[in-house]
């Protein structure tokens, strides 16, 4: 394709551009549901917020990304339909970025609960069948992913209703309940480790030129759990215990214990939204590079460039660095109800949820999984006082975001394929 | 532009702080009846219309935090306790400092003096009615370790503990109050009826004291149950 050969540099750059902006939005602004649960549960300070946000996000964006990304490159669109025209497919994904970036400023300004994965995906369907024609969305594909969205907040919720119900069980009941925590609390770090890390390996990393078998990755993991269980029961011996505290909450320095095991669930967290969410930036930027790099033709086979994953990651920490700061002080300022020892088991079920996901080439919402997760700890009597309403709200946003994207996607591929001509 | 989203929109605010506070108001409003009755027994006027006073203003400063509370409970709101619950209890509590605050008021209204022969019975019923009042506010401080272990466990076999203390002193109450009564039975012929009846009113009512302290029990043990 002319087209194509003649402006691949700005095509390129455009791509880079809209992909880095759409990852520093995300950094700017989605981390922070993230990464406030920690913050309000006082586990975290901002600044070790700050810290952990861009290690693990980054982390997660480069080493486990790669799944989500293929699909949100080439897992929607139909490449054989598609093949005649790899034109239209660039231009839809420049238009994709565009509007998913700009409904989400949109809504970020409003308030509303939107989500990151929907406005992409929905972008991509809009340019896909009104620019290409019905038969070039992949209907099953969608299918399953929107299912998805429906089942990764139930599934979050069921995994943190039973989470809770164990720490209920084997902690909080007891008659010793500060002697209980420190003794299964480690217990809990394993969990939270070996489930990430396990999920990550067995997907592989072979982008990064890891290749480990199903066996390997059991061990590997189970070795990370263990180093993270050491790590934790060394911080947990080390904590003050300050009998007077527990004069007026009882239960004071129980969470203290269950503050450690948060800064893993939080690590963990961050780690799943940066596999999962960098996708949404650099899937649609994958897919103008492959056009590129394969001289105009929709390869239906190519290797993901790690320096796209890269600039995913670098983009939302550095949207964390510029903006992140100010939105996670204030969205955790607001979340003080949640105690450690709740925030751990959402969190923990949230992450692993997102990373089951992320591996298995899923994008879904890690916001809406965590709200998931909230409410199955709500559903245990563990959260004084949960805003139903909020639920509400998020069903109304799933309806409007998914048209929003696409019609914008829809406008901006036109006015594309108008400006290069095709 | 309000930044970050939603994640914080789920949590509402909690009822137990706001919950607690009121019922220490409430208490701190009934335990001046103990001043207020010995000031009556001294006829020391000056120190019962202070007193009055003093309860009259932590009764109004409890209704603000009643108010405030039940504006932040809309329905939406998903509790580990019931809602229904949860208002029945900030009731009685309400009606606690209401009383007390009727109490003195009769009293102060009608200078009210109280028969010898009741003088000690008198002070140890108040001062036991007041004490379920203060166990029942050491019930509700309870709420926060309530919530944190999900209504279940060690947690409710204290507060049961708790409540079963409480309607003891109920119990309690109710025996010095017949006691009280059956003195006044005895000499009430030789007294001005409408005195007698104002009388017996307050007597009543100190004992509603009690009875109501016992109800925010009740509704906590429901709390428990469910």
């Amino acid at each position: 394709m002319e087209v194509i050969i003649e402006h691949s540099t700005t095509f390129l750059i455009l791509a880079a551009v809209f992909g880095l902006f759409m990852a520093w939005g995300i950094g700017a602004n989605d981390v922070a549901n993230a990464m406030a649960t920690s913050v309000g549960s006082k586990a975290l300070t901002i600044k070790q917020a700050i810290l952990v946000a861009a290690v693990f996000e980054f982390a997660g964006a480069v080493l486990a990304g790669g799944q989500v990304t293929k699909t949100i490159r080439k897992g929607i669109v139909d490449a054989e339909i598609i093949s005649g025209s790899p034109d239209l497919l660039l231009y839809g994904m420049l238009a994709s970025l565009l509007a998913a970036g700009l409904w989400l400023l949109i809504a970020s300004r409003n308030g509303w609960p939107v989500s990151t994965t929907h406005s992409i995906v929905g972008a991509i369907v809009g340019f896909a069948m009104v620019g290409i024609g019905m038969d070039a969305v992949k209907w099953d594909k969608i299918g399953f992913i929107v299912a998805s969205w429906v089942i990764s907040p139930l599934l979050a919720g069921i995994m943190s209703y039973m989470i809770f119900r164990s720490v209920q069980t084997l902690i909080l009941n007891r008659e010793n309940p500060l002697m209980y925590a420190k003794r299964y609390v480690p217990g809990y770090i394993f969990l939270a480790g070996f489930m990430i890390a396990l999920v990550t390996l067995l997907k592989g990393l072979a982008h990064v030129g890891l290749e480990i078998t199903a066996l390997q990755s059991y061990g590997y993991a189970a070795i990370i759990g263990l180093i993270l269980m050491a790590g934790g029961h060394f911080f947990i011996q080390r904590i003050k215990i300050d009998p007077a505290a527990d004069k007026y909450f009882h239960y004071a320095n129980v969470e203290k214990v269950f503050g450690v095991l948060m800064i893993v669930t939080a690590c963990g967290m961050a780690f799943a939204h940066g596999s999962n969410d960098v996708a949404n930036a650099i899937g649609p930027v994958a897919a103008v590079v492959g056009i590129i790099n394969n001289g105009g033709v929709v390869a239906a086979k190519s290797i993901l460039p790690l320096w796209v994953l890269l600039l995913g990651g670098v983009g939302i920490v550095l949207g964390l660095a510029m903006y992140g700061r100010k939105v996670i002080a204030t969205v955790g300022k607001q979340i003080t109800e949640l105690t450690p020892s709740r925030g751990f088991a959402a969190e923990l079920a949230a992450a692993t949820t997102v990373v089951l996901a992320s591996g298995t080439g899923i994008p879904v919402s890690t916001t809406h999984t965590l709200v998931g997760a909230v409410l199955g700890v709500g559903l245990a009597r563990g959260v004084a006082a949960l805003n139903l309403n909020v639920i509400r709200n998020i069903f109304m946003s799933w309806i409007i975001t998914l048209p929003a994207g696409a019609i914008l996607s829809v406008i901006f591929f036109f006015m594309l394929k108008g400006m290069f001509g095709g | 532009m309000p930044l970050g989203g939603y994640m914080s929109g789920i949590f509402g605010r909690s009822p137990v702080d706001p919950m607690q506070e009121h019922m220490a108001k409430v208490y701190a409003c009934a335990s001046e009846l103990v001043p207020l009755f010995n000031a009556v027994i001294n006829e020391d006027w000056d120190t019962v219309e202070q007193t009055q006073q003093k309860v009259s203003s932590l009764e109004e400063e409890a209704d603000v935090l009643k108010k405030t509370l039940r504006l932040n409970l809309p329905k939406s709101l998903f509790m580990p306790m019931s809602r229904q619950d949860l208002l029945e209890v900030l009731l009685s509590q309400d009606k606690i400092a209401n009383t007390a605050k009727d109490i003195a008021g009769i009293i102060v209204g009608r200078r009210m003096t109280l028969p010898e022969v009741i003088h000690i019975d008198y002070i140890r019923f108040v001062q036991r009615c007041v004490d379920a009042c203060k166990q029942a506010k050491k019930a509700i401080n309870e709420l926060d370790e309530l919530v944190e272990t999900g209504f279940s466990g060690q947690e409710v076999k204290i507060v049961s503990a708790m409540l079963a203390k409480l309607d003891e002193i109920e119990s309690d109450t109710d025996h010095l109050q017949s006691g009280i009564r059956r003195k006044i039975f005895a000499i009430e012929k030789d007294m001005s009826p409408i005195d007698v009846m104002f009388l017996y009113k307050i007597i009543e009512e100190t004992g509603d004291i009690a009875d109501c302290s016992q109800r925010v029990g009740s509704r906590l043990q429901l709390m428990l149950a469910r």
